[in-house]
């Protein structure tokens, strides 16, 4: 033993000895812990400290024999996970239980066998002492006279105004964010899609032109312009898609109340963006008796059958329609583009 | 006298050494016995540090992997459903790691699992703060650092979650397009600059990588460090207890217990998340599949830091204006720029405007009990009320299809609920912490309620109170009784104008709703009258035998009543009593 740790393990409390800067809090009965009394107790709080550290060095062991020992395709079945990848779960395990025990160690050594008295210390205002606050106004003063700040303010104001515009350039260089091309607005881009007069409509995933009558009463499909693997290999992403996305569906005529345009239906077949007015997430969940779609994000509800019509939710525009019609071999064709911007509202849009 | 190992000897050789070039002794001598306070709910900061520097390690090691570009390529790796499928480079990066980098997802689960850990600990530790006053002078700017940390922590989430591209987080990222072309005037342009054109564009992953692995954590980092220089600087707060003032600060010194405790608890907080990271899985992105702006799948569900503002999103009604030819999308900007704007500011100047309305100047290092500030505790759990509906409505689709609800009348009851339920919180809050005060009064003057039950001899049923433990005692008389400002006068003793007056008034009218209600502790003269009124009680419940007349008395264990000569009530029998002391 040494003599640099003050022990804090007495059963009596009134025998703490002093530790250098504050004292054990008075007043207050310390009730001594059974390490403190009984030797065997603590000898026992050490076994435990020291074995939790030894686990955690075989466990880091045991990590890395898994690391080089398991497959990574290898999959397990466990109780309550299920089937699962049999290299993560042992890693985890083994290198969560291992820096757990580091843990545990620690604190079981804190909690058992170092000194659980608590002790006081004195706190002081956070305001610094006068002499120290008169020496900052004297330096302050000094820096005012011999810069002449004051004296000189033209001096003054021009630094100030260049100190507020000097920010401009970094701010004017963040104008490039979007190279713009010739011409072109954020407006104009949002009017417009990848749809125009006589443009074959594809279903979404086998990209094949659709007859009015591969769609049956009631249904749904997710269609896309017919170039628009083309359009996405030219421009290298998938914009044009992000727009042009339509649904199509089809009711009994007579269940159409009414349309965005005369006769933009063909057949009782009617094509809606699929992208939400509201802030944009695609739609496809269709309730075909009531014709209702409803968008999975926002919950906003469109009345299909009703020119699209919002009947609840937050979205305020209706779903735009695209006219479609056949062309000569009779597949679905649109008639011209949108002729209202698809997509979330923006501030030029009226 | 002392005997020193080697190890012993380079340490302090090492130590004297940097001593020479840094003065380093002069703060390990003031510092490595400073003095701790403990509490279970200071353990709420230290989660959010540990956690934090577990998404550090973690991220670092995902930054080996990841590759953040929406160049669309050909998956060819490990995952058999997505062979052969089209998806941006960060896409199938992220699979690689999950599935062909050995251990790759346990640390992409431990980053995920760490960051919902460090927003979580991060918003219970403001609770903490903001429930106990803690902010309060001289800790202001430590709030505020706080709040500027919580809004980091949101950004670093949400650019987290979106750089996987999968299709969860590109949804996010869509919604959050729509956010930005809400704003009224620049609005389009903002999306058009972000996204780098329009959505989604080929530059948003990189640029959101950027955000998320230099300028957010670099920044977290920073704030962080100035705020623990401060919680050092100005010592931690402590709850009240024995020995425990405003002037002290009572726990463990630094070295060694402190240390060994956060220190261990630091590797508890770790090893958690691995374990947690190993066995549960989260965000299986492989599942989601490739982002395409044209799916979304049902029931989609954003992190759970952000589903307030989906909910917010989801409850607003659709109120959109077009005014000389421009659109103002209410229904978008209010719930996802205005209301969480609100909210933050509100956040970041209450410690401010409560200290100049209850005109507080004091340094508070004693922490409040909740129930002794009710204004500030129903204001708390006001927001928490408001935050909560707007959560439960970010799941509303959920809870509709698992209780078979309708949709429409979910969200008419949670837009309803959102404006009535906070202020029923804030006075059933304000009442309960107010009802307390009122227990403690009388624990204070009566002492508490044993359970011990006892009858008189006349008859009487009494609940023996008894004194309350010095460490109770010492908690409710820490309570700091404030009283309203006086109200100002318009004009000075002189007839001069009070040229505050209207400021004063409201200011007045303010701390009058903060501190009118307010149960005062009981003077020395009303503790010592009830200690009277308690020896009387004493004296009630003596055993019976200890009267002078006891020998007359056959049993009263069995409930014998009426004896010859006994009392009938109280009174009588208190009457009784001091004719007998006094003849």
């Amino acid at each position: 033993m040494t003599d640099i740790t003050p022990s804090g393990h007495s059963s009596d409390h009134g025998n703490q000895p002093e530790r250098l800067g504050y004292s054990p809090v008075a007043d207050i009965p310390h009730k001594p812990r059974v390490t403190d009394i009984d030797p065997k107790a603590a000898k026992r709080a050490e076994r435990q400290v020291a074995s939790m550290f030894l686990l955690s060095i075989i466990f880091v062991i045991l990590f890395v024999v898994a690391f080089v020992g398991i497959d990574k395709s290898t999959a397990i079945y466990i109780p309550v996970l299920g089937v699962v990848g049999a290299l993560q779960v042992a890693l985890g395990f083994t290198m969560g239980v291992a820096i757990l025990l580091i843990g545990a160690g620690a604190i079981q050594w804190a909690k058992k066998l170092m000194p659980d008295v608590e002790v006081v210390q004195q706190r002081h205002d956070m305001n610094s002492e006068p002499e120290a606050a008169a020496e900052a106004a004297a330096n302050y003063q000094r820096g005012k006279e011999e810069s002449g700040f004051v004296r000189y303010p033209i001096i003054r104001r021009t630094l100030i105004a260049a100190l507020a515009l000097f920010p401009i350039p970094l701010i004017v260089l963040l104008r490039d964010l979007w190279i713009t091309p010739p011409g072109e607005s954020p407006e104009e881009e949002l009017s417009r899609t990848a749809w125009h007069e006589g443009l074959r409509i594809v279903a979404d995933g086998n990209f094949q032109p659709i007859r009015p009558e591969d769609i049956p009463v009631g249904g749904l499909v997710s269609a896309l312009p017919i170039d628009i693997m083309e359009i996405q290999e030219e421009e290298h992403n998938l914009n044009a898609r992000g727009k042009a996305a339509i649904i199509l569906v089809r009711m009994d005529p007579d269940q159409i109340r009414s349309q965005q345009g005369d006769n933009w239906d063909y057949q009782g077949i009617l094509a809606y963006s699929k992208i939400c007015t509201h802030v944009g997430c695609p739609i496809a969940l269709y309730e075909q008796r009531t014709h209702h779609l409803l968008c999975p994000c926002h919950q906003s509800t469109f009345d299909l059958a009703d020119s699209g019509d919002v009947i609840f939710g937050p979205a305020a525009r209706r779903m735009p329609q695209l006219p479609i019609g056949v062309d000569e071999e009779g597949f679905l064709v649109a008639r011209s583009d949108f002729t209202e911007p698809v997509g979330p509202s923006f501030w030029e849009r009226s | 006298m002392s005997t020193s190992s080697p190890v012993e000897t380079a340490g302090a050789a090492t130590a004297t050494y940097v001593d020479k070039r840094l003065g380093s002794n002069r703060f390990l001598g003031r510092n490595l016995g400073k003095v701790f306070p403990d509490h279970w709910s200071f353990m709420l900061g230290e989660i959010v540090l540990y956690s934090f520097i577990v998404v550090l390690l973690t991220g670092t090691y995902l930054t080996l992997f990841y590759k953040p570009s929406m160049v669309e390529v050909l998956y060819d790796g490990s995952y058999v459903p997505l062979k052969g499928v089209m998806m941006s480079e960060a896409y199938e990066s992220t699979l690689n790691i999950s599935f062909d980098v050995r251990g790759g997802l346990l640390i992409r689960q431990m980053h995920h699992w760490a960051a919902l850990i460090f927003v979580a600990a991060m918003v219970v530790h403001a609770f903490r703060v903001f429930f106990t006053g803690a902010y309060r002078k001289p800790r202001e700017f430590n709030w505020l650092i706080g709040v500027a940390l919580l809004t980091m922590a949101l950004a670093a989430g949400f650019t987290g979650y979106s750089l996987p591209d999968d299709l969860l987080s590109g949804t996010g990222l869509q919604i959050i397009r729509g956010i930005l072309q809400s704003i009224p005037v620049v609005g389009t342009w903002a999306a058009f600059l972000v996204f780098g054109g329009e959505f989604p564009g080929t530059d948003i992953i990189s640029r959101l990588y950027a955000a998320h692995i230099l300028l957010v954590p670099g920044l977290i980092l920073a704030l962080i460090t100035v705020h623990l220089m401060m919680v050092w600087t100005q010592k931690h707060t402590q709850f009240p207890g024995p020995g425990r003032t405003n002037d002290n600060v009572v726990g463990y010194p630094l070295l060694p217990v402190y240390m060994a405790k956060a220190g261990g608890f630091f590797f508890i907080v770790f090893g958690v998340i691995a374990l947690i990271s190993g066995l549960v899985t989260i965000n299986p992105i492989w599942i989601f599949g490739p982002y395409t702006p044209d799916q979304v799948s049902a029931g989609t569900q954003p992190d759970w830091y952000i589903g307030w503002l989906d909910g917010a999103l989801r409850l607003m009604p659709n109120w959109e204006t077009v005014v000389a030819g421009f659109t103002i999308s209410w229904n978008i900007f209010i719930p996802s720029v205005v209301i969480p704007g609100i909210l933050f500011t509100g956040l970041a100047l209450y410690p401010f405007l409560e200290a100049w309305a209850t005109g507080d100047k004091r340094e508070h290092n004693l922490l409040d009990r909740p129930r002794n500030a009710p204004v500030r505790t129903g204001i708390g759990v006001m927001a928490i009320t408001f935050y909560g509906i707007l959560w439960i409505g970010g799941g509303n689709d959920l809870i509709a299809t698992a209780f078979d609800l309708s949709i429409n009348s979910l969200s008419w009851f949670l837009r309803i609920t959102l404006i009535v339920a906070p202020p029923i919180a804030f006075i059933v809050t304000k009442r309960i912490c107010l009802g307390l005060q009122r227990r403690d009064r009388d624990k204070l003057l009566h002492g508490y309620e044993s359970g011990r039950v006892l009858r008189l001899p006349h008859g009487e049923f009494i609940e023996v109170h008894e004194p309350i433990n010095y460490k109770e005692l010492a908690v409710i008389t820490s309570k700091t009784d404030y009283s309203p400002l006086p109200a100002p006068e318009k004009t000075d003793a002189d007839g001069v104008k009070n040229k505050k007056y209207l400021i004063q008034k409201i200011q007045h009218k303010i701390s009058h709703f903060y501190y009118a209600d307010d149960v005062k502790k009981p003077t020395a003269a009303e503790i010592e009258a009830a200690q009277h009124h308690a020896a009387h009680d004493a004296m009630l419940e003596a055993p019976l035998h200890e009267y002078e007349d006891a020998d007359q008395i056959s049993t009263f264990h069995g409930g014998v009543l009426h004896h010859p000569g006994m009392p009938e009530t109280n009174a009588e029998q208190v009457a009784q009593q001091e004719n007998r002391s006094t003849t």
